[in-house]
């Protein structure tokens, strides 16, 4: 493994597959948050930060109680009592989706304790989108993705996840950036709000499209 | 032997126990203090959450009257008692708000007439994009019950004619179905002035006439007759100042499209189904009304003679 192939992983992050324009994953707080774009770099900070330690903490938790490997834990401690039991009867991969909203869900709301706590500030300007990130697929599209469908390592997970929020912070930017300008715009009375901002990340979406044809 | 019940089981139970022993002892060590009395407004305010107050629910009101950002009175619905106790809680005097309510300033309902068949969403503001509506009037009620839907008070309620009906002992004049009103019909008018407009049509008389059976047609009997100057024809419409107005009821007696309303006593007229006016007070209304046309006549009459003698004094002086 060496440098080259985790700038790779970033990138795919960021442009290729970008989790919002590319992958759907997140699309109520890029409609709900893409208003202001104060609004959007505080949410978007937000995510880059939940995402980055819930990557690192899930894959924690896939590998050393998921997946029936030597190292699972609970084999080890039944191993204690009993000879006869193998890692095979260990296997709670299906568990995956419950344990890591559970992690997600733990995670936010400590940090939003913490956040209280420290920068009561940033916790005003972060609002009622902070809590929202529980419930952000894209946080648990990441660590699934890290897990099950890419199958990482520990240092690129967190690489992922990191990079998935930066791609996710950009999308969610540009939108912010367009429906400003959008607000001022002269658009026909029954396709103003939604209905063009579905259409404008339809576009991006296509212009993000574009990024596939990168090659390392 | 499988482990899968039991290991799920205890994995989860494990993650659970600590996650939640972990968050009860961070909201410890982070607990953030926060102003008692924000606790304290929050038990006296209705708790419905309606964002009258124009803050992000009672709590978001709460947080701001502590700071001081938000006047004492700001809660709506809560009217002058909450405002009492949320200014005791505070240690300040609040000045009494007057209670508001809404009104229906329609009066056509079923009886308007529809200018073509909606066959659309059963939703005033889904009929309203459609050609401003399907009656004739575009200003009036369109009758999907829209604001009955809104009303986190349960007080609107669709009535048989066609239209909302309020009860003002639940109405708190929160404004919720004047903001969701596509026509603009509904308003908020003083709860303890038993007067209103029932008609919103800012059409011509004659159109008026024609698209509804009673709307108003600014035929400017009222303003005519009205003593204090209270009631004026704008745009084509009736409108009471209602600081000015000393609910005589004489408007209410003159109008003769019966769109000038009593809100506590509309009654269906026995013939032909057309809610009649009731006046505050029918005798003494039509004493004062005998009186303010005599006058009028008097003093036309005065105006007339004045003129003669000034046309004559011309006519000398050439």
């Amino acid at each position: 493994m060496h440098i080259g192939s985790l700038v790779a992983l970033s990138i795919s992050a960021i442009f290729i597959n970008n989790f919002v324009l590319s992958r759907f994953l997140g699309l109520c707080p890029f409609m709900g948050v893409s208003k202001k774009t104060e609004t959007a770099m505080g949410m978007g900070m937000a995510v880059i930060f939940v995402m980055t330690m819930s990557s690192a903490i899930t894959w924690l938790i896939w590998t050393f109680f998921l997946l029936p490997t030597n190292s699972n834990v609970l084999y080890l401690i039944f191993k204690l009592f009993k000879s006869d039991v193998v890692p095979a009867q260990f296997d709670f991969s299906y568990l995956e989706t419950i344990a890591f909203i559970l992690v997600i869900a733990s995670f936010v709301q400590f940090i939003e304790m913490v956040i209280q706590k420290t920068a009561p500030s940033l916790y005003e300007a972060l609002g009622i989108y902070l809590p929202l990130i529980t419930t952000n697929c894209a946080v648990l599209g990441v660590a699934e993705l890290n897990t099950m469908s890419m199958n990482l390592n520990f240092l690129e997970s967190i690489i992922h996840g990191f990079s998935a929020g930066i791609g996710f912070t950009i999308a969610l930017l540009l939108m912010s950036g367009i429906r400003e300008r959008l607000e001022l715009a002269d658009i026909p009375k029954p396709m103003r709000g939604l209905p063009i901002t579905f259409i404008t990340a339809a576009l991006m979406s296509i212009a993000f499209l574009g990024f596939s044809g990168l090659k390392f | 032997m499988d482990y899968a019940i039991i290991g799920a089981l205890l994995e989860l139970g494990f993650f659970g126990l600590l996650f939640g022993i972990g968050l009860a002892l961070a909201a410890k060590k982070f607990a953030v203090e926060v102003d008692p009395r924000v606790e304290m407004v929050m038990e006296v305010l209705p708790n419905a959450n309606c964002g009258a107050c124009g803050y992000p629910g009672c709590s978001g009101f709460a947080k701001a009257v502590v700071a001081g950002e938000a006047p004492v009175s700001g809660c709506i619905p809560g009217g002058s008692e909450v405002t009492e106790k949320i200014g005791k809680i505070l240690g300040v005097s609040a000045e009494a708000k007057e209670p508001l309510v809404a009104v229906v300033k329609c009066n056509g309902g079923v009886r308007a007439k529809d200018k073509f068949l909606y066959d659309g969403i059963a939703d005033c503001r889904a009929a309203y994009l459609v050609g401003d509506g399907l009656k004739m009037c575009s200003y009036g009620c369109l009758g999907f019950g829209t604001c009955v839907d809104a009303c986190p008070f349960d007080s609107l309620s669709m009535g048989p004619d066609g239209l909302p009906v309020n009860d003002f002992e639940k109405c708190t004049g929160c404004g919720i179905c004047v903001d969701v009103c596509p026509t603009g019909v509904m308003q908020l008018v003083p709860k303890n002035k038993p007067i209103y407009v029932a008609c919103n049509s800012r059409d011509k008389g004659a159109f008026v006439r024609k698209a509804c059976q009673s709307g108003c047609i600014a035929c400017m009997l009222c303003e005519k007759h009205c003593d204090f100057d209270a009631i004026h024809i704008k745009e084509n419409l009736a409108s009471i100042d209602f600081d000015k107005c000393k609910l005589c009821g004489v408007c209410i007696e003159v109008c003769p499209t019966d769109t000038i309303l009593n809100k506590f006593k509309k009654v269906l007229a026995e013939n032909n189904g057309i809610p009649a006016a009731v006046a505050i007070n029918p005798s003494a209304t039509k004493k004062l009304l005998e009186k303010i046309k005599e006058r009028k006549k008097q003093e036309a009459a005065a105006r007339a003679g004045k003129k003669d003698d000034k046309s004559n004094n011309v006519s000398q002086s050439q």
